[in-house]
């Protein structure tokens, strides 16, 4: 840190500390000497680990966001919620059908959202959680796998949802039916793999295996290497 | 958080030069012009960064300090404190971690008939797999072949690799890509159902399979959905702090603590697969890393202990392009897919310095190069270096919208703080990104031990000196069912005798042999220490009561 560093209050569950600017969440509470064991995984805003709540002095509006992510801002007062666990069904994905009949007939209390966005509102990747929501219930599963694609499944559209639905559950189930039912196929990699069996490369490859390191090095110097774009 | 007043005259060069350098391609290096800049600037040639092992089955090698201690650490537990009789967890394959080399064993195990259980040290999936980005590649267009795959694999690695587990990579890939599509997770595809893929560096095809910018969350959350819906049990916040070995010299169990009480578990398992990823959270050198909080090695330390060869460990992976600005994301990945979008790399000047897509270690050289031995970097206000990866020149290339479309998460994690990474470039530098080597394995994942297996980021060999782009992705999910399906074949027949922890007496007494016992760390880490702790009376208090064997993670 420079010598102009500002210092920011914050009070974590309560307590008053004083933190240099530019501190996430989450490092401002190393900062303030917590050890964290859980509510925090990548450290990246990848993995959902992190979920927070926060309201700031003034304002009794809670806020939500990734700890790992958001920056400290002065009179933050804050609490670390830990992830809980949320209704997810069992199911094998092989006997499924790819529709929105299906999805309800899996969860049927989706029936139960009625519309009042808290879920869109929680969510700190800034997801149409219930927009896609609906799209489920008109059975659009390529537009929910388009619109929850960059869900971290943190739980906070969970955590607050006051039908206590769990849509990052529903979501993940649309996008393995995408994936696995609707995207179209690649004729390509069925090709590779039916010559893989076939042994096709086999012998190259064993040639290959032989070559000593001078040999291998040489024929990746001299290879011929395809346009990027 | 925009920009700094004082680096627009540097971001101005790099606006005023683009026109110039889109039409500009930088050659490759020849070996004669490689060789020398990593050897002044890759930090794997840091000699006083390194040190001898001077103890177990890799005795003589060399690797970071921060690991060797490790490595050479004193074990968590007592043998003669504990009650290897009272077992909580009686298993056939006990898998320890859960990223997707952990979780793909999991699976196959679980399909091949074996009773299985999870080990893992934060929740599921909270592990470097789900960092991932770019992608996996796999050659599976008709322009490429494994063939090309596997000349790519070995030259990215210096030669070094092992070939049986290149060929298995190579082989096996195409159909992990199927695996995982089966499974529903989502591939990037052209409308015509043909996977839309990339370029890497180091790699002669295009070859990179993606999930948006989001490639390793999407792999990790639908393996994580399978794993639930096979009602396989497992334990989270549960590391394995020691594997249990029977009479007969077999890996037979682990013993796991409970991070929040400091409870042991005691799981006898007739098979262990090791799948608790890399190493980050050490820092080596003072770098920042991409990795998750629990990359600490412990795998690597568990298993050396237990007698297991290692390979490479001396090569990391720093990563070319960490970002240094702000501060808050400092260190975190700003994934390889910007450049092969099309991205290049540029100084304070403006200029040009190094083909972007070369493999890593040149490309971080270089990056290292121009900041410390050019004086090109960018200074930023902590006093970190930096050159700029010139983002907006992939909607140039590409067309509007490319950059929205292909890296929202980077669009979105620089948003954050006022950088629109659509119009201004991102500055980088190196980060600590992944550990090149591990415990050595076959193409079936099993180790020199009998008993343990290893999986993913952990093992070693497959990608010799230096992983290309998209392997790791790959490796995890082609060693990870290996071992999975190896470990299930395996329990068949295998039958567990006494259980102990020989070994670690055995080990204690090696290390006071050494006269170092006293002189290193307890292992495994299980987490970084990032708090900041004035004078904590009470740890203090309990460091003068605990003895060496100690269980306790803080
Ligand atoms: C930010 C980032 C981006 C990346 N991008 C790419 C990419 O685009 N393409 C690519 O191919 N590769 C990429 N990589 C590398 C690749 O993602 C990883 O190498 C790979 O996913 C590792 O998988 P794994 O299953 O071996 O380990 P991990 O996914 O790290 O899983 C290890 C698990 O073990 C657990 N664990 C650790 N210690 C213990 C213990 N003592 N007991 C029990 N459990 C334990 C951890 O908590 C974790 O759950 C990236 C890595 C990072 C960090
Ligand atoms: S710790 Fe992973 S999202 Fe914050």
């Amino acid at each position: 840190m420079t010598e102009q560093t500002k210092i920011v209050d914050i009070y974590i569950m309560g307590k008053h500390y004083q933190v240099p600017e530019g501190l996430t969440i989450m490092t401002a509470l190393e900062y303030c000497g917590y050890r964290l064991v859980r509510g925090c995984g990548c450290r990246a805003g990848f993995c959902g680990a992190c979920a927070t709540v926060y309201n700031l002095k003034d304002d009794p509006q809670l806020k939500f966001d990734l700890a790992c992510q958001k920056t400290v801002e002065q009179d933050m007062y804050l609490a670390q919620i830990p992830f809980f666990p949320a209704a997810k069904a069992t199911y094998d994905i092989e006997k499924l059908e790819p529709t929105g009949e299906q999805v309800l007939a899996v969860y049927p209390l989706i029936e139960k959202c009625f519309g009042c966005n808290t879920c869109t509102k929680a969510c700190p990747q800034e997801l149409e959680v219930m927009w896609y929501m609906s799209d489920i219930l008109r059975g659009d599963i390529p537009e929910v796998m388009n619109k929850s694609f960059d869900c971290v499944m943190c739980g906070l559209c969970a955590a607050r949802c006051p039908q206590g639905l769990v849509p990052y559950n529903y979501a993940l189930l649309s996008r393995r039916l995408y994936g696995k039912y609707l995207a179209p196929r690649s004729k390509h990699l069925e090709d590779r793999i039916a010559e893989i069996n076939a042994n096709k490369f086999d012998a190259d490859i064993e040639k290959l295996k032989k070559m000593d390191k001078k040999e291998i090095q040489k024929k990746y110097q001299t290879r011929d290497i395809e346009a990027a774009y | 958080m925009p920009y700094p007043a004082y680096m627009e005259g540097s971001i101005k060069k790099v606006e005023a030069t683009r026109e110039k350098r889109l039409k500009e391609t930088f050659a490759r290096l020849t070996d004669e012009q490689k060789n020398p800049l990593l050897e002044e600037f890759h930090p794997d040639f840091i000699k006083e960064a390194m040190r001898e092992l001077v103890v177990g089955p890799s005795k003589g090698g060399r690797a970071p300090l921060e690991l060797v201690d490790l490595l050479e650490g004193n074990a968590r537990v007592d043998p003669d404190k504990i009650d290897l009789n009272k077992i909580d967890y009686d298993v056939d394959v006990l898998i320890l971690g859960f990223g997707g080399a952990g979780a793909s064993a999991a699976i196959m195990a679980h399909q091949g008939g074996a009773k299985v259980m999870v080990a893992t040290k934060l929740r599921l999936g909270d592990a470097n797999t789900v960092g991932a980005q770019a992608g996996t590649q796999a050659a599976d267009r008709p322009e490429d072949s494994p063939i090309m795959h596997y000349i790519d694999t070995m030259g990215g690695g210096h030669g070094d690799n092992l070939p049986d587990l290149v060929e298995a990579l190579v082989k096996d890939a195409p159909s992990a890509i199927k695996w995982l599509e089966d499974l529903g997770v989502c591939w990037d595809k052209n409308p015509d159902g043909s996977m839309h893929e990339l370029s890497g560096g180091g790699a002669s095809r295009l070859r990179l399979h993606s999930c948006r910018d989001y490639t390793g969350l999407e792999e990790m959350r639908v393996l994580r959905d399978e794993f639930r819906n096979r009602k396989i049990d497992f334990l989270e916040y549960s590391p394995a702090i020691e594997l249990i070995i029977d009479d007969r010299g077999k890996v037979s169990g682990a013993v796991l603590v409970n991070m929040e009480t400091n409870e042991l578990t005691i799981v006898r398992a007739k098979a262990v697969v090791m799948a608790t990823g890399g190493m980050g959270r050490l820092h080596f050198q003072g770098f920042p890393t991409t990795n998750h909080y629990g990359a600490t090695a412990d795998g690597l330390v568990l298993a050396y202990r237990a007698g297991a060869e290692l390979i490479f460990i001396d090569t990391m992976q720093y990563h070319p392009t960490g970002a240094v600005y702000p501060v808050q994301i400092l260190g975190q990945l700003v994934t390889e897919k910007v450049r092969a979008l099309g991205a290049q790399l540029a100084n304070s000047e403006g200029e040009q310095f190094i083909m972007p897509l070369e493999p890593r270690d040149v490309v971080a050289s270089s990056i290292i190069r121009e900041c410390r031995g050019r004086n090109k970097g960018i200074k930023t206000p902590h006093g970190e270096f930096g050159v700029w990866l010139d983002s907006p020149m992939i909607d140039l290339i590409r067309g509007e919208g490319t950059i929205a479309r292909e890296i929202p998460a980077m669009v979105r994690q620089f948003g954050r703080y006022d950088i629109n990474i659509i119009k201004e470039p991102m500055l980088i530098y190196p980060t600590l990104h992944y550990q090149n080597g591990g415990i050595k394995m076959a193409a079936d994942g099993a180790t020199t031990v009998p008993g343990l297996f290893a999986a993913g980021e952990v093992g070693g060999g497959v990608h010799g000196r230096n992983r290309l782009i998209g392997n790791s992705t790959l490796d995890i999910f082609v060693f990870g069912r290996r071992a999975g399906t190896a470990a299930a074949n395996y329990v068949k027949t295998a039958k567990v005798g006494k259980l102990t922890l020989e070994h670690v007496r055995r080990w204690q007494k090696e290390l006071a042999k050494a006269g170092i016992a006293k002189s290193r760390p307890i292992s495994p880490r299980l987490l970084p220490d990032y708090a900041r702790q004035p004078y904590d009376y009470l740890a203090e208090y309990a460091k003068e009561m605990l003895e060496p064997g100690q269980i306790k993670v803080a």
